[in-house]
């Protein structure tokens, strides 16, 4: 059976990702302190950037990592033919099936070269998340020169709204996704560019879940 | 006193350390490149530049770290200087000079219309009209000065706009005023010239990039609801920019400066955005 290890470019994507949303996030929640939208601050162990000054240092800095990076992911998505194979087809009574064994934890992770229904919806979510979030934002950055933008996100103060529930759903994924990479731990091995020898291993395992690496 | 030692003088009330208060008021952003750089290596001593090292190696780390520790680290404030630098660069990129901010009617009017300064309240300036005049210096025909009467003389108009601020809060007001391209060119502005300074009573100074002091929407504002602006909102002049945040917004403006020579902000020089568009 061949490695469910990923190309090199998504590993290379993920993790620009990873790094990029961790400094989004945390000063973002910071700007976010400065005029909370619904009156309580957050706690400032969440935050990054010292002042608000900083934290928009940081907010514009990540930005360009995260948006080239996101297009770039997207890009060798659709031109590699994995965007395709990997989310199509992509049918409801699968989806409905697969979150019925959910609830059940009967959901099956035996072979990792297949998304079940749920991991394409989530996964694709994600990417719809992650382009709201890059719009909204720019109509906060920019309400001005992005006029369609802002009618779309419904004028200046609802931008920071949709800027902001786009956020706290990426948040949320991240969660869900990290608690399903500690139920599958071989997942994370897969997106590292070391240990292949386990990695390969275990996706020999038919009931790989089962065998957590050593 | 010159232009450079106004701009450089001590904030007294500012309590942050400004983080440029040596900038020197040089050209062009190819100057601002240069400057950059001779501040990174005063900055990066042997042991910091060590330090910067370990950063790299232990980027993910790093992100685990808050407050204000990372952010004032030298070399991690040069990256972030430069971003800011190269973000000043994209915003100018991204400016339409003739993109309108949009408008709202009346009853959009935010009230009361939120004050905001770098001090609070109680400590707002109250010019007197009498003796009053606007300065004018830097690349103009003409340095005479204006009174508040002599301003009323010329074309007036008024704009509903949202003013933004940089924490993230918007407020619709009324602003009416000369439009600022006109006064530019009553003064017989350079408007080849690269920034147009602004220096206050209150001792806050910012300054702008010539495309949007020319914007249509760029106003010499006197009123506030078609009242004389009170002192709260700038009396006796704000400069009511719809293109840009509220820091880019000055009151009690006293003196308007032309210049090639970049000239900073209050809030610029502590680490806010220069551009500050919107």
């Amino acid at each position: 059976m061949k490695s469910s290890r990923h190309p090199p470019w998504i590993m290379i994507c993920h993790w620009i990702n990873a790094f990029s949303m961790l400094i989004m996030v945390g000063s973002g929640l910071k700007i976010y302190n400065a005029s909370p939208i619904f009156g309580a601050k957050l706690p400032a162990f969440l935050t990054l950037g010292g002042w608000l000054g900083g934290a928009i240092q940081w907010h514009f800095a990540a930005m360009w990592l995260f948006v080239v990076n996101a297009m770039l992911y997207l890009g060798f998505n659709v031109l590699t033919g994995r965007l395709r194979a990997r989310f199509m087809p992509l049918r409801f009574a699968e989806f409905t099936s697969d979150l019925f064994d959910l609830v059940r934890f009967r959901l099956s992770h035996a072979n990792l070269d297949v998304y079940n229904a749920l991991q394409k919806v989530a996964y694709l979510s994600v990417i719809v998340a992650a382009t709201v979030m890059i719009c909204s934002g720019l109509a906060v950055w920019k309400p001005v020169q992005f006029p369609v933008l802002r009618t779309i996100m419904g004028d200046f103060d609802n931008s920071r709204v949709v800027h902001f529930f786009a956020m706290l759903y990426l948040v949320l994924f991240t969660l869900a996704h990290l608690t399903m990479v500690v139920l599958v731990p071989r997942t994370l091995l897969n997106m590292l560019p070391i240990g292949f020898a386990q990695s390969a291993r275990l996706s020999e395992t038919k009931e790989g879940n089962q065998h957590e690496p050593k | 006193m010159s232009q450079s030692e106004f701009f450089n003088k001590d904030q007294t009330i500012n309590k942050v350390e400004p983080i440029h208060k040596d900038r020197p008021t040089q050209p062009s952003w190819r100057k601002d490149k240069s400057d950059i750089l001779r501040e990174a290596n005063e900055r990066l001593t042997p042991l910091t530049r060590r330090a910067f090292g370990k950063h790299l190696l232990g980027l993910g780390s790093l992100t685990l770290l808050t407050g204000c520790e990372l952010t004032d680290d030298a070399s991690v404030q040069v990256l972030l200087t430069a971003m800011s630098r190269l973000n000043d660069r994209a915003q100018a990129a991204l400016f339409s000079p003739t993109q309108l901010a949009p408008t709202y009617s009346k009853s959009q009017i935010k009230h009361p219309f939120p004050f905001n300064a770098y001090y609070g309240l109680d400590a707002v300036r109250h010019v007197s009209e009498q003796g009053f005049k606007l300065a004018v210096s830097g690349l103009v025909n003409d340095k005479r000065s204006w009174t508040l009467e002599q301003l009323k003389l010329l074309p007036q108009t008024s704009q509903i706009t949202r003013h933004i601020c940089v924490e993230g809060w918007s407020a619709i007001g009324e602003w009416g005023g000369v439009p600022f391209a006109t006064f530019l060119q009553r003064i017989g502005a350079d408007t080849t010239a690269h920034y147009v300074g602004f220096r206050c009573a209150d001792d806050y100074y910012t300054s702008i990039d010539m495309p949007t002091a020319l914007h249509p929407q760029t106003l010499l504002a006197l009123t506030f609801e078609e009242k004389t602006l009170p002192a709260m909102y700038g009396f006796p002049m704000k400069i009511r920019i719809p293109t840009k945040l509220g820091y880019k917004n000055p009151k009690h403006v006293v003196e308007i400066i032309v210049s090639n020579a970049y000239l900073g902000g209050y809030w610029e020089d502590q680490g806010y955005n220069w551009f500050g568009g919107s």
